[in-house]
């Protein structure tokens, strides 16, 4: 069997565990953010590892996303999955837009385009507040698929570990394809990339889109999982987590990107008597990371005992 | 017709005339050198017919098509490929990956399908795994089949360079200095390399450094000096110029 699928069946039988040990819903609910940030993590590494293109506004499209599915459905009577899914399409038209000049700039100026754009979309979600809520965000009415209503923990977990599942063989597959060879080859090299016919702006725009849009999609769904969205799902802060958690478990990997996003949703409850410091823990994890274990958890050790994924 | 004809072809970099008015038409079939002393402009000339620079005045014509101001992924499409001086090989890949990239417009690129792993992308992708294993015999790599690029020696890469750019079935082929950095056996085996891809059928254009090997291998030769051709034809004629003579020897004929 292959590395990549003994690790997929791994996280399978992992996730299918977790609901029968864990001894109380405060685990569950942690198990269940840490599923959602790795859906979000994986999206982004792609990106990030795989691409070597930076989002530093990647909560912006999550917060699209959470708000798609608290306004539609409240203010217009929309369903939650169509309410969904026009934060998606919002989220993909977007992006496309202004992926077309943002990719046109590299290394630091690209990092500033995408902080940019996360700012705007949070100003426009703190600002808007005769539809969002403003500041003290609003809530969202209960997610319900074909006449059945998602509530609960064990409801919710069973549906963002399918999710995580889905997207880790996605995932998986992808970068194992022309698609994603093309993809890490403009990250090696550019030129060798267009002389060979990969057309790199179209590659660099294809997957920011796939990942702003995988984003929207987990804000959707972690905004009908706590029943409740405030602008802090799309702020500058969550976007730094995001990419922590990225850089942390190992860039281009996508087991990496769940070993990430684990350890660093279950830290700040860890970190929960430093209250008001955890921004400073974070970033203080993520420059030891620098320079301490550049290529993150999961490829060090997995150099470390010879084979790759 | 010639495959590929350049006429008039000029780029400035503000002052500097990096190429200036060169002529020459590659014939098919043919190995077409240019030589020239150090910053002569014979990678900015590659760079240049392969459209990593927008040529400043001139034309270029790919089998009478004018191809001069195309993005290098067009013309990729057209057929030609390239290697590069200082190598450009993709080191967060494995060796036969780098190859498999040369693929890339011969394989189904669409991402849903990628992602869902459709059987029949998944099959043509092991099919040109194996080619890709092939061609790494065909280049002498055999012993590097399961190595990451960043764990191959030097040399080693630069025939990586050119597996990969064969992997695009191309019709023309930019050898940018193949041999530089090799040592003599080494420069040998790639002699031999590059009479084999011509034989393959793939006209090849090659910059190169090494005189026996340009003597041994090329039908023409160019001249270049100052960003200016100074001389073109056979060996032979190329070898006894006076011009090019006095160039490379430094004497002022």
């Amino acid at each position: 069997m292959k590395n990549t699928t003994k690790g997929l069946v791994i996280v399978a039988v992992i996730l299918a565990i977790v609901p029968f040990v864990s001894p109380n819903s405060y685990y569950t609910d942690l198990a269940i953010r840490m599923a959602i940030n790795a859906t979000i993590v994986l999206g982004l590494n792609l990106l990030i590892g795989f691409a070597g293109q930076i989002s530093l506004g990647h909560a912006g499209f999550l917060g699209i996303g959470a708000y798609a599915s608290a306004v539609l459905p409240t203010h217009l009577g929309w369903h939650p999955l169509l309410a969904m899914g026009a934060g998606a399409a919002v989220t993909a038209v977007l992006a496309g837009l202004v992926a077309r000049p943002i990719f046109k700039l590299k290394g630091h100026y690209l990092a500033m385009a995408t902080l940019g754009l996360g700012i705007i979309i949070n100003i426009a979600l703190r600002n808007e507040a005769q539809w969002t809520g403003g500041p003290d965000g609003m809530p969202v009415p209960a997610m319900s698929l074909f006449g059945f209503e998602l509530s609960g923990d064990k409801h919710w977990y069973w549906v963002v570990a399918a999710l995580l599942l889905v997207s880790i063989w996605a995932s998986l597959n992808l970068i194992d394809s022309p698609f994603g060879r093309a993809l890490r080859a403009l990250h090696g090299s550019e030129v060798a990339s267009q002389v060979v016919g990969v057309d790199i702006v179209r590659y660099k725009v294809a997957i920011f889109v796939l990942s702003a849009v995988f984003a929207s999609l987990m804000g959707s769904v972690t905004a009908h999982y706590i029943g409740f969205v405030s602008p802090n799902f799309a702020d500058f802060f969550h976007s730094i987590e995001l990419v922590t958690m990225v850089v942390v478990g190992g860039m281009a990997s996508v087991f990496g990107s769940l070993v990430g996003a684990v350890l660093l949703t279950a830290l700040p409850q860890a970190l929960a008597t430093f209250e008001g410091w955890e921004t400073v823990v974070f970033g203080a994890i993520l420059m030891g990371f620098m320079i301490f274990l550049p290529k993150g958890i999961v490829p060090t050790i997995a150099a470390r005992f010879g084979k790759g994924e | 017709m010639a495959l590929l004809e350049v006429k008039d072809l000029s780029i400035h970099f503000g002052g500097v005339k990096a190429v200036q008015n060169v002529n020459f038409s590659v014939d098919s079939g043919i190995v077409y050198s240019v030589i020239g002393p150090n910053g002569a402009g014979k990678t900015t000339l590659f760079n240049l017919i392969t459209g990593v620079y927008k040529p400043t005045t001139g034309e270029i014509r790919l089998d009478g098509e004018a191809v001069h101001g195309k993005s290098p992924n067009e013309l990729a499409r057209r057929g030609m490929a390239r290697t590069f001086q200082n190598l450009q090989i993709c080191m967060n890949m494995s060796a036969v990956e780098n190859v498999m990239v040369g693929a890339h417009l011969r394989l189904d690129r669409n991402l849903v399908k990628a992602a869902l792993r459709f059987p029949a992308l998944r099959k043509r992708d092991a099919e040109m795994r194996n080619e890709a294993a092939g061609l790494m015999r065909f280049v002498g790599l055999d012993k590097f089949a399961d190595a990451r690029a960043d764990s191959m020696p030097y040399g080693a890469l630069k025939r990586l360079e050119i597996a990969r750019a064969l992997a695009m079935k191309p019709r023309l082929i930019f050898l940018d200095e193949p041999a530089a950095g090799l040592n003599p056996k080494e420069t040998i085996e790639v002699d031999h390399l590059v009479r084999k891809v011509a034989d393959s059928g793939v006209t090849v254009v090659l910059v190169e450094h090494d005189m026996k090997m340009v003597m041994n291998l090329s039908d023409r030769i160019l001249v270049l000096d100052y960003g200016k051709k100074l001389a073109e034809g056979t060996g032979e004629e190329v070898r006894r110029n006076p011009d090019v003579i006095a160039a490379y020897l430094g004497a002022h004929a």
